[in-house]
């Protein structure tokens, strides 16, 4: 029983070549050829998957997972380079009393902060996320989107956090999305290119399926839950629909596509259960910050408490770890 | 407190055996996610070394002496010595159910009957961790389904049917509908504790009084459910607990004082049960064997399809009278399902039934074992292809892998006889009518499921199927308001719901 990747092969879509100019009615026929997600099923699966005990030595390996993978975010109008500073530094030791905490995986910020997070985290292995392309709601003319983007690289970003267009997913202008990805992912150049769903928007899980397939076959090196600003945001059915498309596209063609739940994972048994998820439906090639990674602000502090009271007996309280 | 000494680590050789090869495989996985153990504790459960019959309102001894030992299955430890009643023991506790019939029971008003089930049912709840460990205990399936599945169902039952006491009006059945009398039930060992409540709720909710006999390698919990009846102060003889093994349920059965008898169990034993009570004027209710068809068509959702066909068959290590034992998919769909199938059988954990992550817990008793194994080599034998994960097994108890048998006909055995283990055949089909052609094509009718995005052909399939459940997109849902029972050699009657309480009730 042990981790050999998931043969559902003939399970996937015959992967389209990025580049390929793909008609609307092709994308169409791809996406809604999937085979279906039946709602009260993928539920069961989450909930029956969400009482998988992690305890002691599990448990505290999977904390220091757990902070490995999170993306500390901070994504407000009033964040200033102060702010951005404080967040990195605490990204690049998040425990200033154990040095044993690992570092997380990336600061994510908005693109005009890209500069300061990159100085602020310059040799220290942790990576500047950016968002672009009109975070959150995606709504500006693509060449916005395409000089946002090109800007957070320039200013140091290696990873870019972009937001699909969900009206014209909705409508069922899949060229469109498919379009503005693969543009998106020629702005990045190096930078590794996380596509946003936003699954709040997209209500369905059928939906949740075909728009992770778009952004697979686009390019996507991510494929990511949620802005954070729309509720609801990282659901486990959610997360779990993904890892199924990434697992099935791994199988298909060898590349393995990462996953992002973002917004809402608060606590150390959210983080827990997401990891279960990911080893227990994807496989254990996931459990990885390079494959799989935790969208979060306040986690890291949960993360923290739970890992001291595993390793002392007690907790020490909200105010023995920094408020950034 | 009588738990074993030698079982302070019970966990710590299984968690080995529940994940064997290590979590990693050979993926480049730097980190990985192990599960250490985390077993549920014993000490919740306190076991006598030995346990008498429960014949009106108190423990008493068997008057032949005989006992027998029920052991844990997952390390064949022995937990108890149970007392074998014998035909005088039979004898007392038919004339203490019919006393409480006729004194107390059969004339109190249904809404004191309902109060003692309600009480009943709030105990069960209370002392749900501990029945639901010392199920696991005696049973061998995995806690989290004693915890999540079993104990919920059993207290939720008692509850359904504590509402019913006082409406029986209402029932359909005429307006006074009048108890039989004293039932004779007889419970298998696949859900204790369950099948108990299935049989003694609907019963005393019309107003009739029992004579139950668990199964022989789970007499346990139906020993804690006497206690309940104590604690409860339940008026003595309105349930009696008979503990044996089949001649107990022989004498039990063919005695001449009780007006039903109840059984839930295999095809061969139903079928004894009904030749012993033919020409009497007993009521009967049989709930049998099975060979569920599980209908996959090339337009469901696969990867829920496959969560359905697992529980199906891997649910209570298969040990379900409802089993989806068989998988019909589609053959254009075949090729993509299977490995779907196969990677997600991987995934099942299994090992020490009191660890709350395993999936899959030991088979109840050597003899079951052996029938399985002997079904399973048939099935090679007959040129079907046998699958199984890497899966070593624990060194003590009784165990089988999940296994997976493909390239099944309809003339194999393992397609037409009933395994009760953890064993799926696997067959094909080309068009709808095929699929239900061959999904009828057994001598059991209990359960069947029908997977497709489809509600035109997910109505058309169920039309046509024989069989007395059918879930669609979903499989082993239980719930007490929906009656249960078989078409043909699974037997008749209806459990649960309206029509379960027709088994109990004369119309009038």
């Amino acid at each position: 029983m042990t981790d050999t990747a998931p043969p559902p092969g003939a399970a996937a879509p015959s992967p389209l070549p990025p580049d390929a100019a793909v008609s609307n009615a092709a994308l169409r026929a791809l996406l809604h050829g999937l085979p279906g997600v039946d709602e009260v099923g993928v539920q069961a699966r989450a909930a029956d998957l969400a009482t998988r005990s992690v305890k002691t030595t599990a448990k505290a390996r999977a904390i220091d997972l757990a902070i490995s993978m999170v993306d500390l975010t901070t994504l407000e109008g009033a964040d200033t380079p102060g702010k951005v500073r404080a967040l990195c530094a605490k990204a690049v030791r998040p425990d200033p009393a154990d040095r044993a905490v690992p570092s997380v995986a990336a600061v994510c910020v908005y693109p005009d902060l890209a500069r300061t997070a990159a100085d602020a985290l310059a040799g220290s292995g942790v990576a500047v996320a950016s968002v672009a392309t009109a975070f959150p709601s995606g709504r500006a003319p693509l060449e916005a989107k395409l000089a946002d983007t090109r800007r957070a690289v320039a200013d140091g970003a290696a990873e870019i956090d972009m937001v699909i267009d969900r009206g014209a997913f909705l409508a069922g202008d899949y060229r469109a999305v498919y379009d503005q990805i693969l543009a998106v992912k020629e702005a990045c150049g190096p930078a590794h290119l996380k596509v946003i769903l936003e699954t709040g928007e997209l209500a369905t899980y059928d939906n949740v399926r075909r728009a992770s397939w778009l952004a697979i076959h686009a390019g996507a090196d991510f494929i990511k839950t949620s802005t954070g600003k729309v509720a609801p945001a990282a659901t486990l059915p959610v997360t779990l629909i993904m890892l199924e498309a990434v697992r099935d596209h791994h199988a298909a063609t060898g590349r393995r596509v990462g996953v992002k739940p973002a917004g809402g994972i608060r606590t150390t048994k959210d983080a827990l259960r997401n990891l279960v998820l990911v080893n227990e439906v994807a496989g254990p090639g996931w459990l990885d910050p390079a494959h799989f990674r935790l969208g979060a602000s306040s986690l890291l502090n949960d993360l923290l408490m739970q890992r001291t009271r595993l390793s002392t007996g007690s907790y020490p309280g909200p105010d023995y770890y920094t408020l950034d | 407190m009588a738990e074993q000494p030698d079982r302070a680590d019970p966990a710590a050789g299984t968690e080995r055996a529940a994940r064997p090869g290590g979590p990693h495989g050979t993926g480049p996985a730097p980190l990985g996610l192990e599960y250490a153990p985390a077993p549920e504790s014993r000490a919740v459960v306190s076991l006598r070394p030995s346990y008498e019959l429960f014949i009106d309102g108190e423990f008493t001894p068997a008057a032949g002496g005989g006992e027998l030992t029920t052991l844990n299955p997952a390390d064949e430890e022995p937990l108890a010595r149970v007392a074998v009643a014998g035909a005088a023991d039979i004898d007392r506790a038919v004339a203490a159910a019919r006393r409480a019939y006729e004194g107390v029971w059969g004339r109190m008003p249904g809404a004191e009957r309902g109060q003692y089930l309600f009480r009943i049912a709030r105990i069960i709840q209370e002392r749900s961790r501990e029945l639901a460990v010392l199920e696991t205990l005696d049973n061998g399936k995995p806690i989290k389904e004693t915890r999540d599945v079993d104990l919920p169902l059993v207290a939720a039952h008692f509850f359904y049917h504590a509402g019913w006491a006082d409406k029986l009006a209402h029932a359909g059945l005429g307006p006074a509908p009048r108890p039989l009398g004293v039932a004779a039930q007889v419970i298998p060992w696949n859900f204790p504790l369950l099948m108990l409540a299935w049989k003694i709720a609907p019963a005393l909710a019309t107003g009739n009084t029992v004579v139950l006999k668990p199964a022989e390698t789970t007499p346990l919990t139906a020993l804690a459910f006497a206690e309940i009846c104590q604690e409860a102060d339940l008026p003595p003889g309105v349930v009696n607990i008979v503990t044996g093994a089949g001649d107990t349920g022989r004498a039990l059965v063919a005695h001449p004082g009780t007006d039903k008898v109840a059984f839930t169990g295999s095809t061969e034993v139903g079928r004894e049960i009904a030749r012993a009570v033919a020409g009497t004027p007993k009521r009967l209710t049989l709930e049998l064997g099975g060979k569920g068809a599980n209908i996959v068509y090339d337009d469901a959702a696969l990867d829920q399809a496959v969560e359905g066909v697992v529980s199906g068959i891997f649910f209570n290590q298969g040990h379900v009278c409802c089993a989806g034992s068989r998988l019909l998919v589609q053959e254009s769909v075949a090729d993509d399902l299977l490995p779907r199938l196969r990677a997600r059988i991987e995934r099942l954990r299994l090992g020490d039934p009191l660890d709350k992550n395993t999936d899959i817990g030991a088979i109840n008793s050597a003899a079951q074992l052996d029938r399985v194994r002997e079904l399973a080599r048939a099935g090679a034998d007959e040129g079907a292809e046998s699958w199984s994960p890497a899966c070593p097994l624990p060194e003590r108890g009784y165990w089988f892998p999940p296994t997976v048998l493909t390239g099944v006909t309809q003339a194999h055995r393992v397609a037409r006889e009933e395994i009760f283990g953890p064993v799926l055949s696997v067959l094909t089909f080309r068009t709808p009518e095929e699929a239900v052609a061959k999904a009828n094509n057994t001598p059991y009718g209990l359960s069947a499921g029908i997977w497709t995005e489809k509600g035109s052909r997910m109505l058309w399939t169920a039309e046509r199927l024989r069989a007395g459940v059918v879930w669609s997109n979903t499989f082993n849902k239980f719930d007490p308001a929906s009656p249960f029972g078989g078409y043909k050699e699974s037997g008749y009657g209806r459990e649960g719901g309206r029509h379960g309480l027709e088994g109990y009730l004369v119309h009038a």
